[in-house]
């Protein structure tokens, strides 16, 4: 009987620590998901108030002040608009008119990010970005044609090279 | 001409594969040596053809033809040629074309190589191999051919992408691709043992050292691409998380729970099932990590333009191999037999707890990584899952995993007691808490997790210390033979030292984990002509800037002092380039590199007459995290050319041969 009890322990020490870790990774999962909303869905109060989440679309243009280390910028998805602040340098890739996705909290109505994403090159967007300005742009009638080739092309999209923001832990 | 003479060199060893693929494995199921003697002229031919039109690829990259598709958009006149070179594995079609040559490569070396395998197994591991080599082969020719023309054929070439031109693609991906492709290897040997149904003590033996190969090259890739990724993207980080880093990583740990299963089956002979699937399941990865990268499904630094029949494509292929593997696998498990048993406390239960505690670890990444893809494809919501996570769930894994890691050298196979495990730990453990502890004041206090991270590097580093202790007494003479220590240490098998350096790599690399999260320092500035600032004891003053040009781009280059207590450490040039041809602008950083640490600063973005925002990180005992990596993977490697591996196998011992493997 004892080699049986032996390999009953081991077996049964072992599903037990894998059920632990298995509950702790779910666990560390749960807590640290992010999700994306668009503009539209922020401007809706869809998104959640004390929790980090992703916003994206088109840097509106000429909405980048730059003061110093600080930078404002205003995100759109060509129906609403959501007020970024970021504190630091910007992605190579960051420019107004082109897309751009950003990680952080609403304090108020701004924004404040703490990461920013950039797209890839002159003919991609971040697909993310690029979904949120299309659902924008089905809600509305009035399409602007160039957007929507924008969007066009980002829907084959590849992403963004250029990071920038909070350091990597 | 040239494209033309490569693309039909692909469909001659579309020809040889399929004979390579049916002919051998069918001579080794009748018992006819004829047959099986075809397999190995086979994988020289599939080498010469393969290299051929690689060869051919590389021809019309170096000659600048654009009128092939793949360099008009990947490559430009303007490009050096060993970017010219580099770029014709730079696209997605160019990738797979190494790829292939990289599979017939192994092919080729385990058929000169293995000259003490039976026909039979040899037979079948390279049929299997080339059905591999044909599924990529039919995948190139289908939807991906790099040899396509276009026209009208355009003046010059969209250039390759700037982010790429750099050495790190020179060495990366075919670093990477040796470690992946290695993967099939033993893959094959696994499904050739199931075929045979000579899953023995002698198959791990054959089988290891292959695996540990691949899996070194796998190490050597993907510390290559951590490397670069540093000092190229100017992220400042070496590991993202980023769903490609995750694709490569998750093999790795397979391969790396493989290495060391495989020592179990071949030592005990216990641990076969298992065993085997895991080789399954990592050559099973590395096709997952192939269609994450190539189907479009995420968005990275290194996937390519995507296509969805190539997804299609790769996602049955995929589903074949596997499908066939398990279904085989299914068939024969029943008859592998479990070999010796051990006891509760034995070197097989430590290795035990690091394969769980390594497949655990990958089914987080995994989770992390396809968690939110198949949210995102059945339209349930945007989400992303960061470093926090990855953070949170591998602090505490690898801290327990590191644990066994010192304690399994030191315990006896089949049976160890507590007590004469922890006399033999007791000295690595004091010296190791000591030491970590010594450190963490010495820079200044460390929290909690910084002292686990330094205490498990130590614990690594003096486990190894005591083992090599223990085997160089006089007591254990009798097994090594030497009359002096000296003598007695110059006798350690290969593979027990192999072993001993690619631990002591690991700790090397927990070191510099360790030091760079909790030390490192990010500063963004801005800084004027002559304006200075000081990071954590450097102080760091602008000289302003100056435009240069490079061959392809042109940028702004400045210049930065770095003093420490009034002397000069180092002078830092970092540049903004803007890539001629694709108008993109590049971080280039400027980093200064020293044993205990780097100085990194990058050129942010202008605010006014050369006033620039400046990016300084300060990262301690960085390039230990690299370093560590390449004992890792040297430690492999050496352990491989131990004797056993060479020895030539009695035929007695060897499976049977022809009629009598088919009959089993």
């Amino acid at each position: 009987m004892k080699p049986r009890h032996k390999r009953l322990a081991i077996v049964g020490g072992l599903l037990s620590a894998t059920g632990i870790v298995v509950a702790l990774v779910l666990n560390a999962f749960q807590s640290n998901m992010v999700f994306f909303y668009s503009p539209t869905q922020v401007a809706a109060n869809e998104a959640p108030a004390n929790r980090a989440f992703r916003v994206g679309g088109l840097v509106a243009e000429g909405s980048v002040v730059r003061d110093g280390l600080n930078v404002n910028f205003v995100v759109t998805d060509t129906a609403k608009t959501v007020a970024v602040r970021y504190k630091g340098i910007l992605p190579d890739l960051f420019q107004e008119g082109k897309g751009v996705v950003a990680q952080g909290q609403l304090q108020g109505d701004v924004f404040v990010a703490r990461e920013v994403l950039a797209k890839h090159d002159e003919n991609y967007m971040p697909p993310e970005a690029a979904d949120a300005i299309q659902r924008a742009q089905k809600g509305q009638s009035r399409l602007e044609q160039t957007v929507v080739q924008g969007a066009d092309a980002a829907k084959a999209t590849y992403g963004y090279t250029s990071k920038s923001g909070d350091k990597q832990p | 001409m040239i494209p033309e003479l490569g693309h039909f060199a692909l469909w001659l060893a579309v020809g040889v594969t399929l004979a390579l693929g049916t002919v051998p494995l069918i001579g080794a199921q009748r018992g006819r040596a004829d047959w099986m003697a075809l397999a190995r002229p086979a994988t020289h031919v599939l080498l010469a053809l393969i290299l051929f039109a690689f060869f051919c690829l590389l021809a019309s990259f170096v000659r600048n033809d654009f009128s092939v598709l793949n360099v008009a958009s990947n490559s430009n006149s303007e490009l050096p040629t060993m970017y010219r070179i580099a770029a014709s594995w730079g696209s997605h079609e160019g990738s797979l074309m190494l790829w292939l040559l990289m599979q017939a490569g192994w092919a080729w070396a385990v058929a000169a190589f293995s000259r003490n395998l039976p026909l039979p197994m040899l037979a079948r591991i390279l049929s299997v191999m080339g059905l591999l080599t044909l599924s990529f082969l039919l995948f190139v020719l289908f939807t991906s051919n790099p040899f396509d023309r276009v026209f009208p054929v355009p003046l010059d070439g969209r250039d390759l992408n700037p982010q790429l031109q750099d050495p790190g693609m020179i060495f990366h991906p075919p670093m990477l691709y040796m470690g992946y492709v290695g993967l099939s290897v033993a893959f094959a040997f696994a499904v050739a043992a199931l075929i045979g149904g000579n899953l023995d003590t002698q198959w791990a033996r054959w089988s290891r050292p292959w695996t540990t190969v691949a899996w070194a090259f796998l190490t050597f890739g993907i510390a290559l691409g951590s490397w670069w990724a540093y000092y190229e993207l100017g992220w400042g980080g070496w590991w993202f998380w980023d769903a490609v880093e995750n694709a490569s990583f998750m093999p790795w740990l397979v391969a790396t729970a493989l290495i060391h299963s495989l020592a179990v089956a071949e030592k005990r002979g216990s641990f076969k099932n298992w065993t085997v699937l895991l080789a399954i399941l990592g050559y099973s990865l590395a096709l997952l990590g192939t269609f994450l990268v190539r189907s479009g499904v995420i968005t990275s630094v290194h996937s390519f333009a995507s296509d969805p029949a190539r997804g299609a494509f790769i996602l049955m292929m995929m589903g074949v191999t596997v499908a066939a593997a398990l279904t085989l696998y299914a068939w024969r498990a029943p008859r592998i037999g479990l070999g010796a048993r051990f006891g509760m406390l034995s070197r097989e239960t430590m290795l035990l707890a690091n394969n769980v505690l390594l497949i655990v670890a990958m089914a987080a990444v995994m989770l992390g990584t396809l968690y939110p893809l198949i949210l995102d494809a059945f339209g349930l919501g945007k989400i992303s899952v960061g470093p926090p996570y990855f953070n949170a769930v591998y602090v505490p894994i690898m801290a327990v995993l590191m644990f066994f890691m010192g304690v399994g050298p030191l315990s006896r196979w089949k049976n160890d007691s507590l007590p004469a495990l922890a006399v033999r730990l007791r000295w690595a453990a004091g010296v190791a808490v000591v030491s970590a502890a010594l450190t963490a004041w010495g820079s200044g206090g460390i929290g909690f997790g910084g002292f686990v991270g330094l205490l498990m590097a130590y614990w690594i580093l003096y486990t190894v210390v005591a083992e090599i202790w223990d085997r160089v007494q006089p007591s254990a003479a009798t097994a090594l033979g030497g009359s002096t220590v000296w003598q007695r240490l110059g006798q350690l098998p290969r593979a027990s030292v192999g072993m001993w350096v690619a631990h002591a790599g690991t700790a090397m690399f927990v070191f510099g984990v360790t030091m760079v999260s909790v030390y490192d320092i990010e500063k963004d500035v801005a800084m004027g002509m002559g304006e200075s600032t000081t990071v954590r004891g450097y102080t760091f003053t602008y000289q302003g800037s100056r435009p240069v040009n490079g061959p392809n781009y042109e940028a702004i280059r400045g210049h930065l002092i770095v003093t420490r207590d009034g002397q000069q450490v180092s002078e830092l040039y970092p540049e903004k380039r803007v890539y001629r041809v694709q108008r993109m602008p590049m971080t280039e950083a400027a980093i200064d590199t020293r044993w205990h640490g780097d100085l990194y600063v990058q050129m942010g973005e202008p605010l006014a007459q050369d006033k620039w925002l400046v990016r300084i990180w300060v990262k301690p005992f960085v390039t230990w995290i690299w370093i560590g990596c390449m004992f890792m993977g040297l430690g492999g490697i050496w352990a491989i050319t131990d004797r056993r591996y060479r020895q030539r196998v009695t035929r007695s011992s060897t499976a049977p041969t022809g009629a009598a493997g088919a009959a089993v």
